[in-house]
């Protein structure tokens, strides 16, 4: 037995069995509840916009066992009944479609957005590793850590746009077409938001980011910590422009309303899922919000401090509330580390959680964009207000610091 | 370890490259591109060289096969006819082939400059994108900056082009 921990406790099994650990908290402790409770939330919030009631009966089916009622729960058990409702159905496969490309689309838009969590910091650290450093609460803390999420965010267009094609169908045919020119337009516009982030950090480690942002303030206002300088208040002026184009462009490359054309049911139908049922449908669902949570997570990290909050410490710290860590026994000396680690984890989903219930908000609010306008609002503003905003920051890095 | 995951991917690579070519529908072949791609940005990582890899996916698999695949699809190519194979033309392009391998065989295997085991290099102190950029930005700025122009010509160039049937 004691063999069994040593081996586990050298460095490269360490590092294995961590990440996987890691991998399958980030899957399936956290995305794919999260997937289903921001599915619950969306029709619950847009229930409250329009005046509506929303699902408020499914809870526990105690009646099943005999019981009089059931416990309906605020509804909450919509959650589990919406995913086995979709899974119970038939698979109808219409007999025009092309095969092999009709199965593996709704996989190739799913996968993406939950390989790219794979590089966000979802908290600090919890106790510590064989070389005497914490472990880092991220799956893969890679020095490219930006670039991967927009690489990988990228190639989820592939499944949209099959999807359209295998379909055989002219409308999703025409809701994948709409899809590839939408996100190769918004995907410049993306990229180009953040540069002023890096040339402020100079880093592109998304955890590099956020220690940045722990010691000097979160990105959205760079003011609000230490002392007063010009060269502060004049990216507070830029970096929000930067943040409004990333997020703006971010609503596009996720497919949501306003910028939902390619799914725009009065003109096209259902777009690229029309042919689909089922488990295939469901997984583009899937994919759709789990593309607006690692997005909301990208946010977050670049913009709003990741999972630091001022006046909570990092999974380093060795006291807790009340002076409660004076009373602990020596074998215990790693829970004030462990108690923070797991709020810091809770403070980086809860400001993601926020950014979904915005863009569920915004989802009921605005109507959608037409085409050209859509095409537009990339091209010729986003565009160029990016590109302008990455020379003044420069220039205030450059004159003012 | 590394050696391994070296043939898995490099295997990946040439097998779905094959299939570039002898996959009959157009759709498909593009697929075939894009994993190809991966795989090289697979290579490219076993080196460490995170950013070249990464643009790779970037570009060539998030960019430019994504507007293959848009021509190819709003073409609505129809997937080839198998021909019936040629065997003289089968037999000379093998025979071409062979024999360019064995030049290229010869060539390697006489020159002593490649049967050295070269010294494995020096591990950076700094991470990978700051060495590309220093290294653009300080050593080869000047042919940076022409290829930056040559680009932006061929930006103006392609946009001259399609408005000229407009006016």
């Amino acid at each position: 037995m004691d063999q069994v921990i040593a081996f586990l406790f050298e460095p490269l099994p360490f590092l294995i069995w961590t990440s996987l650990l890691k991998t399958f908290f980030v899957l399936f402790g956290a995305i794919l509840p999260l997937v289903s409770l921001a599915v619950f939330a969306e029709r619950k919030v847009s229930a409250f916009i329009q005046d509506r009631i929303g699902p408020n009966r499914v809870g526990a089916p105690i009646s099943l066992i005999g019981f009089k009622k059931d416990i309906s729960l605020w509804g909450l058990g919509q959650m589990v009944a919406d995913p086995i409702k979709l899974l119970l159905k038939e698979n109808f496969i219409p007999n025009s479609v092309n095969k092999f490309y009709y199965y593996i689309a709704p996989k190739l838009t799913m996968i993406p957005p939950l390989l790219v969590l794979a590089v966000i910091p979802f908290g600090s650290s919890f106790l510590t590793g064989p070389d005497g450093k914490p472990v880092p609460m991220v799956v893969a803390n890679v020095d490219i850590g930006v670039l991967w999420v927009f690489a990988i965010s990228s190639l989820g267009v592939y499944g949209i746009v099959l999807a359209g094609w295998a379909s055989n169908s002219k409308y999703p045919f025409l809701g994948g077409i709409r899809s590839s020119s939408q996100m190769i337009s918004y995907e410049l516009a993306l990229g180009l938001s953040v540069v002023p982030v890096f040339l402020i950090c100079g880093t592109l480690n998304l955890t590099q980011i956020v220690d940045w942002q722990i010691q000097n303030g979160w990105l959205i206002a760079p003011w609000l910590n230490l002392e007063f300088a010009w060269w502060k208040v004049a990216l507070g002026v830029l970096l929000p422009i930067s943040f409004i184009i990333f997020l703006v462009s971010m609503f596009a490359e996720t497919n949501r309303t306003p910028f939902d054309l390619p799914e725009a049911e009065q003109e096209l139908v259902g777009g690229y899922h029309t042919e689909y049922s089922s488990m295939g449908f469901a997984l583009f669902f899937l994919g759709e919000y789990a593309a607006m949570i690692a997005g909301s997570g990208v946010i977050v990290t670049l913009f709003f401090g990741g999972w630091s909050f001022p006046g909570i410490p990092d999974g380093t710290a060795t006291w807790l509330p009340f002076g409660l860590e004076q009373s602990l026994p020596a074998t215990l000396v790693w829970l004030p580390g462990a108690f923070w680690g797991f709020v810091n984890i809770n403070v980086f989903f809860a400001k993601v959680s926020a950014f979904i219930f915005f863009f569920i908000w915004v989802r009921w609010t605005v109507p959608r964009f037409r085409y050209d306008q859509l095409m537009k609002l990339g091209w010729i503003y986003f565009f160029e207000i990016a590109l302008v905003n990455i020379f003044l920051v420069a220039a205030v890095l450059v004159y003012l610091k | 370890m590394s050696l391994a995951l070296f043939w898995a991917f490099a295997a990946l690579m040439l097998i779905f490259g094959i299939g570039v070519v002898l996959l009959r529908n157009p759709v498909s072949s593009a697929m075939c591109l894009v994993v190809s791609f991966v795989g090289l940005a697979s290579l490219f990582f076993l080196l460490d060289a995170f950013f070249i890899g990464i643009i790779q996916i970037l570009v060539y698999a998030g960019a430019v096969m994504v507007l293959f695949l848009f021509i190819i699809m709003l073409l609505d190519l129809k997937a080839e006819r198998a021909r019936k194979l040629n065997l003289p033309a089968l037999g000379g392009g093998i025979l071409v082939l062979a024999g360019f391998i064995a030049i290229l065989v010869r060539v390697i295997c006489s020159e002593p400059k490649f049967a050295a085991v070269k010294p494995a290099l020096a591990q950076s102190t700094t991470n990978d994108v700051q060495a590309v950029g220093v290294t653009l930005f300080t050593q080869f700025n000047l042919p940076f900056q022409i290829i930056g122009v040559l680009l932006l010509v061929a930006t103006i160039g392609v946009v001259v082009l399609s408005k000229r049937e407009l006016k």
